[in-house]
């Protein structure tokens, strides 16, 4: 008889937190076509208990330093604190989504299901240590995306963004893919570690550098950055609200996880040229992401401008590398999860003539009917803007300081500036809630435990994160240490 | 200067793929006709609306065969193997199964093998 193969060493421990996500998505699956087959509600339920035993096993796991699969999969602090960001979104959409499902009529066993396999394709994405997993992890997180986009079967705009986000989304998916090829065969590897010992024995290739630039369209159609930003507006508008906080939090913290990965630890040769790129990049998306939200009228519009506008910001603390300017990213994308999730939260619960309110004008008089969901959705505009003392503020002190002190003083002031223009459709968002009276009928608020619940939660993250920034700026700091050995 | 290559190659393809989309504006004779003129000519009356369309049953159909069709793709080396993977091997196909057998499951009671 011929010899046993040796089994190799399965180290399953790594991937403890993404399997949890996937098992839940399999019971939740399985239990859709179980009894009882009308009501779905009870799926939201488990999704969420799926996502708490992925954040217990994240705390569990803290301070490990673990890779796996030949090195294709790190668990480090770094990977951790993205989890730890892509989890608290999840588990707020899934919050947010119990009834705002049931009230739009398409509550389903598949929409957790599908919401838990893109949680789960973009924490691996923050596990990537290999460019081939960077784009299998991608492309489990889009393709469940791309679904749910279209997600309101009977909405025309939904399918329109799901279209839109599909075709573009392979268009940009396939462009990371050529990188990813150009890249492998400069060096001879598509290992993030064996990237950069094999560029550091050579002179600058053109050839690595036009990798990189590929990889960087890839990543910046994810992150929304400008010029790859023209399908944000759309699809955010026509997405289901849930779906569209995700895609505005969840994939853009994956992305950026991959993205900061892959540059400063398999790049890391390259900074000069990626810095100067991502600094171009980062002044136009900042630019164009403010000044064209202060035309639109859609609020779901209007926030999508100003995530790209955000992504502007946080593409400058990658410009200012080293430790502090990463550190003051991940730092930033907590703030922004928070407040965008409970931006898009608040908007869901809010109806108008039996269609959700998405007009800035059906917002006239809020506060008057419900101040309390006004005031929280004032506090995210006003975090959005960084007025202190909430988390915004302290966000983008740490990131334009991390600039000033890497020495781009002219980036800084453009973000100052743009700023400043934000406040503007931010602030005008506010005056219709305090400020103006509605013409018609009034917009409406459902009522929603687990909404309310999640909007709590999120109040009280960019509160702490605002008056006690400290200790998560530190774990941020912690958490980028592994990618600068 | 090693790129000059790279280069060429991108500048014949242009060369290549713009003569080919110009060339037939210069030479070929253009006689429009109403066949001509009208949308995705492929053979078919654009215009017509149900019989040309097919059922979506088939495409879930061929959906669930690809899925068989990438189980045997593992199953098939791992029958040549048995033996010698031992009981690692068994226990790892069972997993694989299993998983397997949950989709199926699914797709079962959500009704994607009957054909009515």
């Amino acid at each position: 008889m011929s010899p046993v193969v040796p089994p190799p060493a399965v180290a399953l421990g790594v991937l403890l937190p993404v399997l949890v996500v996937l098992a839940a998505a399999a019971v939740v699956l399985v239990l859709d076509v179980l009894p009882p087959r009308d009501s779905k509600a009870h799926l939201g339920g488990v999704a969420l208990a799926g996502i708490i035993g992925a954040l217990l096993a994240i705390v569990m796991r803290w301070g490990t330093d673990a890779r796996a699969f030949r090195d294709m999969v790190l668990l480090d602090t770094y990977a951790l604190y993205f989890d730890l960001v892509i989890c608290y979104a999840a588990a707020l959409i899934v919050m947010f989504s119990m009834d705002y499902l049931g009230r739009t009529g398409s509550e389903s066993g598949e929409y957790y299901s599908l919401l838990l396999f893109s949680t789960a394709g973009m924490m691996l994405m923050a596990s990537a240590g290999d460019l081939i997993v960077v784009f299998l992890a991608l492309e489990l997180m889009s393709l469940s995306l791309y679904v749910l986009a279209g997600f309101f079967k009977q909405r025309l705009t939904s399918g329109e963004a799901s279209m839109k986000y599909f075709l573009l989304g392979a268009f940009a998916s396939s462009f990371l893919l050529y990188g990813i090829a150009l890249i492998y065969g400069a060096t001879g590897s598509t290992n993030l570690d064996r990237i950069a010992a094999a560029a550091a024995t050579r002179n600058a290739e053109p050839m690595v550098l036009i990798g990189l630039a590929m990889m960087l369209v890839g990543f910046g159609f994810k992150i929304s950055s400008v010029p790859f930003h023209m399908w944000a507006p759309d699809v955010y508008e026509g997405a289901p609200t849930s779906v569209t906080a995700f895609i505005a939090t969840g994939s853009k913290a994956a992305a950026f996880a991959a993205m900061i990965r892959v540059l400063v630890v398999a790049l890391r040769g390259a900074q000069p040229d990626w810095s100067a790129l991502l600094w171009a990049l980062a002044a136009l998306t900042m630019t164009v992401g403010n000044v064209v939200a202060l035309a639109q009228s859609n609020l779901k519009r209007l926030l999508a401008y100003s995530s790209i506008a955000h992504v502007g910001y946080m593409l400058m603390g990658l410009v200012a590398g080293g430790g502090p300017g990463p550190g003051a990213v991940l730092f930033y994308l907590l703030a922004y999860t928070f407040t965008t999730v409970g931006a898009f939260g608040a908007i869901a619960l809010c109806a108008r003539a039996g269609e959700e309110a998405v007009e800035v004008s059906d917002y006239a008089g809020l506060a008057r009917r419900h101040p309390v969901l006004a005031a929280t959705l004032a506090l995210f505009f006003l975090s959005l803007i960084g007025i202190p003392p909430l988390a915004g503020f302290v966000a983008k002190f740490y990131l334009f300081g991390a600039a000033v002190r890497a020495g781009y003083i002219w980036l800084t002031v453009i973000a100052v500036l743009n700023s400043a223009v934000a406040a503007y459709y931010y602030l005008r968002v506010i005056v219709y809630m305090y400020m103006r009276e509605p013409d018609g009928e009034p917009v409406a608020v459902a009522p929603s435990l687990a909404g309310g619940l999640a909007l709590t939660l999120a109040v009280a993250g960019i509160v702490i994160l605002g008056l006690m920034p400290a200790p998560f700026a530190d774990l941020a700091q912690v958490a980028v240490a592994p990618l600068l050995r | 200067m090693t790129y000059a290559p790279m280069l060429m190659v991108f500048a014949f393809a242009a060369l290549v793929a713009g003569a080919l989309l110009f060339l037939p504006k210069l030479a070929a004779p253009r006689r429009l006709t109403p066949v001509k003129a009208e949308p995705f000519e492929c053979g078919k009356d654009p215009m017509e609306i149900s019989e040309g369309r097919f059922a979506i049953k088939f495409s879930t159909v061929a959906i669930f065969f690809i899925l068989i069709d990438i189980e045997l793709l593992f199953v098939w080396p791992w029958a040549m193997l048995y033996r010698r993977l031992g009981w690692f091997g068994f226990a790892e196909m069972l997993v694989f199964l299993g998983i397997l057998m949950l989709g199926f499951f699914y797709i079962w009671r959500k009704g994607g093998l009957e054909w009515e």
